[in-house]
């Protein structure tokens, strides 16, 4: 059974920013693509998040940003989660300017999905993210 | 007995009219409004048509462009841009932490300062935000809810310090909790002592501020998160019949109160649903004010809204292609009867605005202001059957969700809508709408120019605005100078002041806030004072 369980995401938004409509369809999106989805919404903290990874045995995080902090915001989880010593993939959706990407990139973000991404897009993003064979972030869609 | 028609022509005759020809560009002279000597007419119970008889020929709508970003001193110089550029209203976005409550030096706050709208930690950013702006001539927004009564008490500062009276003050803040419960998410409170804080605000401009709107009833947000229109219009109007009957607890005659209440609603790109749903509104909210609510006065029930272009409708693809989509949004809006009016920038699916992009949005209201002729005839569409029907129809679905949470709050709205949040109802319901749409989109019956058709074409990123990091750091000194100077005995005794009366609900916290605001308090540190008595809101998670 192992390797057939369902890949697991942990879905959150992180520090202030309270626009929720895309994590919310992302999270319909996911689970109706056969993805089981721990939903911890919003006001999250890195370190939540982390705990959160550990106790939900998750395989890819999912962070969504509105508020122009992904520089900020996603180092944080990456470090977060290491520091628990579970370094899953973090796929950031929402919007990050495309001058920033290369700078996502190196922060090891696995995958960044903008505005006008496609059902497709998010599921095979994460997919990929948890397979491990992402190879940094696109603007999909 | 006085005919509709000679009644209208009566309040027309007594409007200001504006000095242009209200005819064609061909020259074909055009009536104010048209339509059969019995029918309604604007400026006419139940409004339908409009609040006034006279519409645009008096006043055009107010072309408001929201803005804000960096530190107070950059927001005041795009402000004052706009202004030179025609703009005759401000409208102003705070950043995250501002509008959560939260001082610039706060750990949550780390990366969202100054981002998506400008920082406020005290009275001093306030008077920089708008030095050298005349407070008692230009009309000012401040688009905020949780901290609210907090940024209110430091724009009072600002007028008392500069000697402009507060009857002098107009403007608007949108002071709106409960459709931040159902959609935005910036709430701190638990509902109920939120709603007292908007009673408080509501109270305080019935005595000192008559030319301000101290709630902005707004839709604009629960459309973005995905609702449909028939739930943006209910939602909307819905919280609106709450906090009148929050208010109406206090004690207040409804004519007191109601006529400063003002809406707020988004066009999207529905022309037809868009223009039928501000007629709805109008009707809807004169039917209740005066069957429900006992109001006398006809402002009291004369719906009066701001409107803007939706977000969620601009694409990040071919992004030029929005400015499309905003002229069609915007015109909808002034078809619709709107009293002021922001038009997106064709780069907000990408970033803020530049002052180019900024400045074509305000270009495309001024296009339909002066060269359509639309604002010579008050409701053009009025009597149209599609328009005529689809009013009906949107108003019989919006009554349903009334009936719903009357019931729920057996008998009151207020309740009804608190009882409805707390147990994520309207959470649930946009949730919903937003994956049905989303859905749509994904099977292809819904066609969004250049993301799920028409895609090839030039996908170029246009140049974005970039917020220098710097701001943090600059606003992070600013704060920090100014807590070393200020009196800290006089912060101490403000705070304390603070927790004591809102301990006691029939206590107005608004003079404690405005005392506060003056002794430098920040408005992290007011906001934690209330939050000491009133405790802190957490929505039940759902998918």
């Amino acid at each position: 059974m192992g390797d057939e369980r369902p890949v697991r995401v942990l879905l959150a938004k992180v520090g202030l920013d309270g626009h929720d409509r895309g994590l919310r369809v992302v999270a319909r999106i996911l689970r109706d693509a056969g993805f089981e989805v721990v939903f911890a919404g919003l006001r999250q903290t890195p370190e939540m998040v982390a705990v959160a990874a550990i106790e939900e045995d998750v395989d890819v995080v999912g962070v969504s940003m509105h508020n122009g902090a992904h520089l900020t915001i996603a180092p944080a989880v990456i470090a977060a989660l290491a520091a628990v010593g579970r370094p899953v993939p973090l796929v950031v959706g929402g919007i990050v300017p495309e001058v920033d990407l290369p700078a996502m990139r190196e922060l090891g973000v696995a995958a960044v999905l903008g505005p006008g991404a496609s059902n497709e897009d998010v599921a095979a993003a994460v997919a990929a993210a948890a397979a491990g064979d992402a190879d940094g972030p696109e603007v999909a869609g | 007995m006085v005919g509709k028609k000679d009644e209208w022509e009566a309040g027309y005759a007594r409007s200001p009219l504006r000095d242009v020809p209200f005819e064609t560009i061909s020259g074909v002279p055009l009536d104010a409004v048209y339509g059969p000597d019995d029918g309604e007419f604007p400026g006419q119970w139940p409004y339908t048509r409009g609040p006034y008889p006279s519409m645009y020929r008096s006043r055009l709508w107010t072309m408001r462009q929201f803005a804000g970003f960096g530190t107070a001193r950059d927001t005041n110089r795009r402000f004052k841009e706009l202004l030179a550029a025609g703009g005759n209203g401000l409208s102003t976005a705070f950043d995250m932490p501002t509008l959560l409550g939260r001082d610039s030096d706060d750990p949550l706050a780390k990366g969202e300062v100054g981002r998506a709208g400008v920082a406020v930690d005290t009275l001093a950013d306030m008077e920089t935000l708008f030095e050298g702006i005349p407070l008692g001539s230009v009309s000012t927004s401040m688009t905020i809810n949780s901290a609210a009564p907090v940024i209110m008490a430091m724009y009072i500062g600002v007028a008392d310090k500069t000697g402009v009276g507060r009857t002098e003050l107009s403007g608007t803040i949108q002071n709106d909790i409960l459709k931040e419960y159902q959609a935005q998410k910036e709430y701190v409170f638990p509902p109920r002592p939120s709603v007292r804080l908007v009673s408080d605000l509501v109270r305080f401009a019935t005595a000192e501020l008559p030319r301000w709107h101290p709630v902005s009833i707004s839709g604009y947000h629960i459309r973005e998160a995905g609702s449909t229109a028939t739930q943006e219009l209910a939602f909307t109007l819905a919280n609106g019949f709450a906090y009148v009957e929050a208010v109406l607890g206090h004690g207040l005659p409804v004519d007191a109160f109601a006529p400063r209440l003002s809406f707020f609603f988004n066009a999207h790109i529905d022309f037809f649903e868009e223009i039928a749903k501000y007629r709805a509104a109008r009707r809807i909210w004169a039917r209740w004010m005066r069957d429900r609510y006992g109001a006398r006065d006809p402002r009291s029930m004369q719906l009066r809204f701001h409107t803007q272009t939706a977000g969620v409708s601009l694409t990040a693809q071919q992004p030029e292609v929005n400015l499309a989509r905003v002229a069609i949004e915007a015109l909808a809006g002034v078809l619709g009867g709107t009293q002021s009016l922001h038009t997106d920038a064709y780069d907000e699916a990408l970033a803020l605005p530049t002052d180019r992009a900024a400045r074509l949005a305000l270009r495309t209201q001024q296009v339909i202001a002066e060269e359509t002729g639309v604002p010579h005839v008050a409701d053009p569409l009025g009597g149209s059957w599609f328009v005529e029907s689809l009013t009906d129809e949107l108003e019989a679905r919006a009554e349903e969700i009334f009936s719903h949470l009357d019931d729920v709050g057996a008998g009151s709205m207020l309740d009804g809508v608190i009882a409805c949040i707390e147990d994520g109802w309207f959470g649930r319901e946009i949730a919903d709408a937003a994956y049905e749409f989303q859905s749509k989109l994904a099977a292809g019956r819904w066609t969004m120019v250049g993301v799920n058709g028409y895609t090839d074409g030039d996908n170029q990123v246009p140049n974005t605005l970039y917020i220098d990091p710097k701001v943090e750091a600059e606003q992070l000194r600013a704060l920090a100078a100014l807590k070393r100077d200020r009196d800290d005995e006089a912060v101490r005794r403000a705070l304390e002041r603070l927790r004591v009366e809102a301990a006691d609900p029939t206590v107005n916290l608004m003079p404690a806030l405005i005392e506060a605001a003056a002794g430098h308090v920040t408005v992290g540190e007011a906001m934690a004072a209330l939050e000491d008595v009133f405790g802190t809101w957490l929505e039940r998670s759902f998918v």
